[in-house]
């Protein structure tokens, strides 16, 4: 019998293969009296030698792609199973107790684990969590449960996990890896973000699949519709691999649009950029035939290290995404970091409310040297790009008017020593706070481009935090509410003769591109995979049309009208 | 029984690398082999036991062997420690 679960898609494209729990198993014990000694003796030795045959594979892989150094706390995991100091007492309770495997390797290894983590030398404390790992891997044995080695996929597997953190992620081999589904997450969550980019099919959010699918269970993951079926019948398979073919030719035919320009039937033409964290993504960029930069996520450079990237380093990154889109337009956001994103070398203390606390243009108009490095890195490498500013969470006027004041000081500097800057740099501002929004036909008199982080925008405006599951019923992008602020926006950049682009999640969104166009927004940057689907959808509007639809839906009640009116308008 | 005293001069005494490396050549001999650092005595076949001692630079320890293969035994451990330049 097929059993569906439903969540939240988060990645297009249709996946069909067997479940691999990414999960920690359950590796509590009890204490039994046992009958036969020697069975129970064996039954360890067993477990032991499971173990050092799976140790020693593991090893072997570590050595091979990641080197000696990294293969030799291996060797100390194999050196602590063959132990006589450990493994002798623990044999010997069992037969002077009578008691089980379990109980006793637990009882003799937390005595070994308690006395490490008691030394005083930080070298030694961490060996106590090596005694740990061999403990939970003879464990998994004896209990007959399995501890996931996701570095050991060899065959063509679904992940399966509560959530994936971006360690996880990097240990997975993504010629394995076919799809994921996870408990928890949404479309901006991480391992939504990450299945975006690696191009495989993620249902997120789905709840329970955790705790319905066991390792091994034939699992088809649907991305468009945010469906998990598990052992689904014959039929259903076949009608999904029928459906994985006419994608893929899908695909296929959005690809003979990578060097087109995005018109509307009416010849309306709007820009198609993409968002990207590194210049390692141009690739995929320019593989989806995208027409600029509408994002480019400067904080991974500061993410994932133990100090500040030199002003050196982050020139490099600039040249090299300037460089890399020949004279495209590129729109760099200026750092955007702290409340919930992190870094480890920046002691920030707790809040309560990261999403509206010490972060962004907030923490870098404080903090002015990170910001006036970030600049300058900038302003050197404009000479190789048409670069445009960004600044992220700005509330006020007076916000924007001082970081725009450090922009000019940084500038000077850098004319009076001599270094070149380009002539024109547009500077403008992301629009994600609703004061911003409000207020958007003063700040466009001052601002070059106004770029709308529909992300924030929409939890600002429910007032929902977008990481909490249990209102992410109001991430709603098609509320008449948000999209009467989005059309704000956009009529004051273009009184004003600026343009307006938005950069969140609703930029590729197909029910919201249909509305944005008829409002008449003039950039659209999404995730580079979504950018030709997108075009394929406007070649198919006509700008007239659009409008008409557009002054309907601002005047309507609910999100889900919303959506139903653009649905069956495309019809 | 034979046994021998050295002085450690490795660094960082005997921890990680070197504990795993002298645990692993004690593990291929029959003989009983015994570690013995200041008041304590730990099997040297134990990469726990060994560690335990936490063995810095300049410290004296000795090895004991005991057994059909001793001579052997504590002849491959002191050039394992010789070679690796951990001690002398």
């Amino acid at each position: 019998m097929s059993t569906l679960i439903s969540g939240i898609a988060a990645s297009n494209g249709i996946a069909i293969a067997k479940a691999y729990r990414l999960t920690e198993p359950d590796l509590s014990i009890e204490k039994r009296s046992i009958e036969d000694v020697g069975a129970e003796i064996s039954r360890f030795k067993e477990a032991i030698q499971k173990s050092t045959n799976e140790l020693e594979v593991i090893r072997e892989k570590a050595e091979k792609d990641l080197g000696a150094d990294k293969a030799a706390i291996f060797d100390a995991h194999l050196l602590v199973l063959a132990d006589p100091e450990l493994i002798t007492p623990i044999q010997d309770r069992i037969q002077s107790e009578n008691v089980n495997a379990e109980f006793s390797l637990n009882e003799t290894a937390s005595m070994f684990i308690t006395m490490f983590e008691q030394m005083d030398n930080e070298y030694m404390k961490e060996r106590a969590a090596d005694i740990r790992d061999v403990t939970k891997r003879v464990l998994s044995h004896l209990l007959g449960v399995h501890i996931p080695n996701p570095s050991l996929i060899a065959e063509e597997v679904i992940i399966i996990a509560e959530d994936l953190t971006p360690s996880d992620t990097a240990q997975l081999n993504p010629v394995y890896v076919k799809g994921f589904t996870t408990d928890i997450g949404g479309r901006t969550s991480h391992s939504a973000i990450m299945a975006r980019s690696l191009e495989i099919p993620a249902v997120v959010g789905a709840k329970s699949v955790t705790s319905s699918i066991e390792n091994g269970d034939m699992i088809i993951i649907d991305g468009l519709k945010g469906e998990v079926h598990i052992n689904p019948t014959p039929e259903l398979v076949k009608r999904y691999e029928e459906e994985q073919v006419s994608y893929a030719m899908q695909k296929a035919e959005w690809a003979k649009l990578v060097h087109e320009q995005t018109v509307t039937k009416d010849g309306h033409h709007v820009e198609l950029a993409a968002n990207i964290g590194t210049p390692k993504d141009l690739e995929g960029v320019h593989q989806n035939g995208g027409e600029g930069i509408g994002l480019y996520r400067t904080e991974f450079l500061y993410m994932g290290r133990n100090d500040f990237p030199s002003e050196e380093e982050q020139f490099e990154a600039y040249k090299a995404v300037l460089e890399g889109m020949s004279g495209k337009p590129v729109v760099v956001r200026t750092l955007d970091i702290g409340g919930d994103k992190e870094l480890p070398y920046l002691d920030l203390p707790k809040e309560m409310n990261p999403f509206l606390g010490y972060r962004a243009i907030r923490l870098c108009l404080n903090e002015q040297e990170i910001f006036r490095t970030q600049l300058r890195a900038l302003l050197r490498a404009s000479i190789y790009g048409d670069l445009k500013i960004m600044f992220p969470m700005i509330a006020t006027l007076a916000e924007f008017r001082e970081a725009k004041a450090v922009l000019a000081e940084v500038r000077q500097e850098l004319l009076d020593n001599g270094i070149q800057v380009a002539e024109k740099i547009e500077v403008g501002i992301m629009v994600e706070i609703p004061s911003t929004a409000v207020m958007a036909d003063i700040f466009a008199k001052e601002v070059d481009f106004f770029s709308i982080g529909t992300n924030d925008l929409i939890q600002y405006t429910m007032a929902a935090d977008r990481m909490n599951e249990r209102v992410s019923y109001l991430y709603q992008p098609y509320n008449p509410s948000i999209l009467r602020l989005v059309k704000m926006v956009i009529d004051a950049a273009h009184k004003e003769g600026k343009w307006a682009g938005m950069c969140g999640e609703m930029a590729g969104d197909e029910v919201a591109i249909p509305i944005l166009i008829g409002m008449g927004l003039d950039e659209f940057s999404m995730s580079a995979t979504s950018i030709l689907k997108a075009r394929s959808l406007i070649s198919q509007l006509t700008l007239e049309d659009m409008k008409k639809l557009s002054q309907e839906v601002l005047m309507m009640d609910t999100n889900d009208n919303v959506k139903e009116a653009v649905v069956n308008a495309l019809k | 029984m034979v046994e021998k005293t050295f002085t450690v001069t490795a660094e960082t005494g005997i921890h990680a690398r070197p504990a795993t490396l002298l645990v692993q050549a004690a593990g291929k001999f029959d003989s009983e082999i015994n570690l013995a650092y200041k008041e304590k005595k730990v099997n040297l076949k134990s990469i726990m036991g060994v560690m335990s001692l936490g063995i810095g630079k300049g410290a004296e320890i000795t090895i004991t062997a005991e057994g059909s293969d001793e001579n052997d035994a504590l002849n491959t451990l002191a050039e394992t420690l010789n070679r690796e330049g951990l001690a002398e």
